[in-house]
């Protein structure tokens, strides 16, 4: 057992875990912080993408251990308050970027970090490659690429592309 | 006019899932005591167990409770309809990986690192496979069904011209985002299961007659599915069986969520087919006679198989009138996992048999494939008799096809293609184009499956709990039937709270399958509405002395003569009233008729209808292959919420692609699943979306009385990706010599195209 100590969106956190416990089950199920989806369990299909220090990261990909001292946010901790979503948020809903919704919170994550690195200058084919690593089995993509798309332009209009996470 | 039908709405749960508050089975909350399950899988295939020894099993730390076969108090079953599907094996393993036992543990970690202790002796058994030594062997399940019309080898013999071919269709995995999840909690009043399923009420039956215990002390609910496209109709079953039984022997809660890996293997997939096909027909292409063969891999239980190869069946004409036929479906079992329903549940694949004849048929006479196509189709008078018997009445195909064939350029761009090909010289790049149809008979093909119930209550508020026996698994149903329900109350939609599915609110449903969640769960919707406003509408008029009906609309209750209240004020004076305010709704579909003894009847309410045209690009160094554009349009009749019918029709075409292009499952000797997880198996991502993708929605109210005049949507639109895979075997065709179309199997992967280009090649020469 080894005592870990981070920040999770906004709040710090210890707690005593096995040196094997994968961030996302430390995020899942010492945190409760469910949102974070186990799609694949080998980092192929980006359901459970995280921000470790304002970049996306696969969090079955890392261990809890591996984020000490790191600021991490989740998908329960992307919106800048609790009746204000984020604008990757409000644009996956506006734009019916989802349809059973478990491959979500991993795509907002993703699209949130895409922004802030291409500081909202993105085409749709740069938004789809930039993808691959977030499988979703059901929209065939078409919306949640029109979401980032809009997304990304609000933000750039705002300036809000400096961080990923508010 | 109508206010909430008809028109966009997001989906209910868009707000929960973009902020990761809408929970999925293995996000519940669960008592501290709870237990996680973890089978044992069998490390052989087909074999007689020796003896199984999990001594080990027992010792590993954590572990509270350890089940075999032996342990079940009621049936060791899971299969849904033949009961041929033990739970846990006994005596002999049927496949590889299949369940031996299953392990309680404190945590999921010690359940599964104890599940891997055991030691088994067993004796190998001959195993059959494939398709082809199950056929070989005379391996089947049941008997053949058989359908003939006419004498179709004079048909044949007679006709100008014949051909035959060979194609193999692919299996496919359903790779649901969200992997089979259960959980079993344990009370003095029974038992409450919360599964990730398209079926409560089998998961109900089956939990019941494994413990011995009635329905009535099973509950089952589900909120929603991560994704299910079939995989959670019979599938989820055993989780929840297993779930159940250790709860009931531990008297705590039990969480059982499978690995992905154990996922693949464990959980059956969409039939892999053989298709043999012969065909006869005139020079100008017009079909004289079919005899067509349609073997699929079932794998070593029943489970749906039936009823899969049976829709094969009804789809293996897809949207054309065979004069003349005999079609046999071969129903081979093997020992591999069982295969299960996978969206389009056996029809794609009785199409792809259609589509690959009548591909056939236009090279042998230099047409355009898509006017022989046309010239096949179904009409309304002398060819309109399905090989089933069933008269075909809402045919719009003859106008959507040649709309879509104009909508998307069609005609100009095949030319230019095949200019581009005849001279592309040293270039590795050929294009390619098709246009294919879907006619896609919506009704559970077992008659007695289409039958629905809805429960509505209404609050002394004014406020409205809907409940029906459908599920959510993503496809939209819940906005779809709450649109109903808001409609008929004429109230907004935000004013019904949607609610989740439950066992003991409303009873004996049918799995959400078939397409038919909409239509089935709908109808049942409305008629509790209808029920309620019936009664509100008596009470009022008799209360305020109104001549006359009432309307419902926009929140408010109103004569024809401009009078209007609150629909909650009318609401509290009907309680006040002494009326009650719950109303239960029950729908059967009407007119449908099968007889699986004979193969003759109707089997459908009605057709769904759908055409795609796909241009694709294969580079024949590599055979690399992508989608560039895609046109679709479909009938999805009077749409009750065109956004989630475009998402719908959308995802089904990605899925389909995927399906025929790229995802492919490789067996090894004696039947493992070797590729069984995302890192071996690929289905489509963002990338490989086509460039270009067109949906538009034919304008065409159903000739059937459906809800609000809408048609079915979730399995059709798979079946135009049939289109991508015509198109890449249009490509390979430029190798190919003069009236030949290559036999292009399914999926076109990378390498088959390769194969086909050479065996092209050598055609050629």
């Amino acid at each position: 057992m080894t005592q870990i100590s981070m920040t999770v969106n906004g709040k710090a956190v210890s707690a005593d875990v096995e040196d094997r416990t994968l961030l996302v089950s430390f995020i899942r199920e010492h945190l409760g912080l469910t949102g974070t989806h186990v799609g694949c369990e080998t980092s192929q299909c980006g359901a459970c993408t995280v921000h470790v220090d304002g970049q996306a990261m696969k969090s079955c990909s890392m261990l809890a251990v591996m984020a000490q001292g790191a600021e991490i946010t989740t998908i329960e901790g992307l919106a800048p308050s609790a009746d204000t979503l984020h604008p990757v948020q409000e644009a996956f809903r506006e734009h019916h970027g989802l349809q059973c919704g478990f491959c979500t919170p991993g795509m907002i994550m993703s699209a949130a970090d895409m922004i802030r690195r291409y500081e909202g200058k993105l085409d749709e084919k740069t938004i789809r490659e930039q993808l691959e690593g977030n499988l979703c089995r059901c929209t065939g993509y078409h919306n949640i690429v029109k979401a980032i798309e809009a997304a990304a332009e609000t933000m750039a209009q705002s300036g809000e592309t400096q961080t990923a996470s508010a | 006019m109508t206010h909430v039908v008809h028109r966009p709405h997001p989906h209910d749960s868009g707000p929960l899932h973009v902020t990761g508050t809408a929970p999925y089975v293995d996000d519940l909350p669960t008592p501290a005591n709870a237990l996680h399950a973890c089978f044992g899988l069998a490390p052989v295939g087909h074999a007689t167990i020796d003896t199984l020894d999990l001594s080990a099993v027992w010792a590993a730390p954590g572990v509270v409770d350890v089940v075999t076969a032996a342990d079940i108090p009621g049936e060791n079953n899971a299969g849904p309809v033949i009961h041929d599907e033990p739970l846990l094996a006994d005596g002999t393993i049927l496949f590889p990986g299949q369940a031996l036992f299953c392990v309680f543990a404190e945590t999921r970690l010690a359940a599964r690192k104890a599940a891997r202790l055991f030691t088994l002796e067993s004796t190998e058994l001959p195993a059959l496979t494939t398709v082809d030594e199950a056929v070989e062997a005379h391996s089947f399940l049941h008997g053949p069904l058989v359908f003939e019309r006419g004498d179709v080898s004079k048909a044949i013999e007679d006709a100008d011209y014949s051909s035959s071919s060979r194609l193999y269709i692919g299996g496919q995995e359903h790779f649901y985002l969200e992997g089979q999840g259960s959980l079993a909690l344990p009370s003095a009043d029974g038992l409450h299961i919360i599964s990730s399923t398209q079926h409560p009420s089998e998961i109900q039956d089956l939990v019941a007659e494994a413990l011995n215990i009635s329905a009535a002390e099973v509950t089952v609910e589900v909120r929603r599915m991560g994704g299910a496209f079939g995989g959670k109709e019979t599938q989820a079953a055993p989780l929840s069986i297993i779930a159940a039984l250790g709860a009931n022997r531990t008297g705590r809660a039990v969480r059982f969520r499978l690995d992905r890996d154990d996922d693949f293997v464990l959980t059956g997939k969409r039939h892999d087919f053989r298709a043999d096909i012969r065909v006869g027909f005139d020079a100008s292409g017009l079909i004289k006679g079919v005899d067509g063969i349609l073997a699929s891999r079932c794998g070593y239980g029943h489970d749906l198989s039936r009823a899969i190869n049976d829709r094969a069946m009804f789809h293996a004409d897809n949207a054309y009138f065979y004069p003349a036929l005999e079609l046999t479906s071969l129903r081979a079992k093997t020992h591999t996992v069982s295969n299960t329903a996978f969206r389009g549940f056996g029809g794609p694949q009785g199409m792809m048999l259609a589509e690959r004849l009548v591909d056939k048929v236009a090279a042998a006479v230099h047409r355009d494939p898509l006017d022989v196509r046309l010239a096949n189709l179904y009409n309304e008078t002398d060819r309109s008799v399905t090989p089933y018997g069933m008269t075909i009445e809402d045919n719009v195909l003859p106008q959507l096809m040649p709309q879509l064939a104009e909508t998307s350029d069609y005609r100009a761009r095949r030319a230019a293609i095949i200019d581009a090909n005849a001279s592309a010289g040293r270039s590795p790049v050929r294009r390619g184009i098709a246009l294919t149809p879907v006619r896609f008979g919506i009704s559970f093909t077992t008659s007695f499956l289409n039958q629905a119930g809805a429960l509505i209550n209404i609050y002394k508020d004014g406020s409205i709990l809907l409940n029906h026996g459908g599920t959510e698994m993503g496809q939209g149903l819940f906005v779809k039937v709450a649109q109903v329900a808001a409609e008929v109350l004429g109230v907004g939609l935000d004013d019904v709270k949607i609610s989740s599915t439950r066992t003991d609110k409303v009873p004996n449903t049918s799995a959400t399958a078939a397409s038919s969640g909409s239509d089935l769960n709908g109808w049942a919707a409305k008629l509790a509405a209808l029920e309620l406003r019936n009664r509100l509408t008596a009470f009022w008029c008799a209360e305020q002395g109104i001549d006359g009906g009432l309307t419902f609309a926009q929140g408010r209750v109103s004569t024809e003569d401009g009078q209007s209240w609150p629909f909650a004020e009318v609401v509290r004076a009907a309680y006040m009233g002494r009326v009650s305010l719950s109303a239960t709704g029950y729908y059967r579909t009407p007119k449908i008729d099968w007889d699986a003894k004979t193969g003759q009847g109707r089997p459908f309410l009605y057709f769904a209808y759908g055409a795609a045209v796909s241009e694709v690009e294969i580079d024949t160094l590599t055979g690399a292959n992508r989608v560039i554009r895609a046109d679709i349009l479909h009938d999805v009749g009077r749409s009750l919420n065109p956004d989630i019918d475009h998402g719908q029709i959308e995802g089904g075409f990605v899925q389909g692609m995927g399906w025929l292009t790229m995802e492919e499952l490789v067996y090894s000797a004696r039947g493992d699943v070797l590729t069984h997880a995302p890192s071996t198996y690929k289905i489509p991502c963002a990338s490989d979306r086509p460039d270009v993708l067109n949906i538009d929605l034919f304008d065409n109210a159903n000739a059937e009385d459906t809800i609000f005049k809408s048609k079915a949507v979730g399995e059709p639109p798979l079946m135009l990706a049939i289109s991508v895979h015509s198109a890449l075997a249009h490509a390979v065709s430029s190798f190919s010599p003069r009236g030949r179309w290559p036999d292009l199997d399914a999926p076109a992967t990378a390498e088959e195209i390769l194969r086909t280009i050479a065996t092209e090649r050598t055609q050629a020469l």
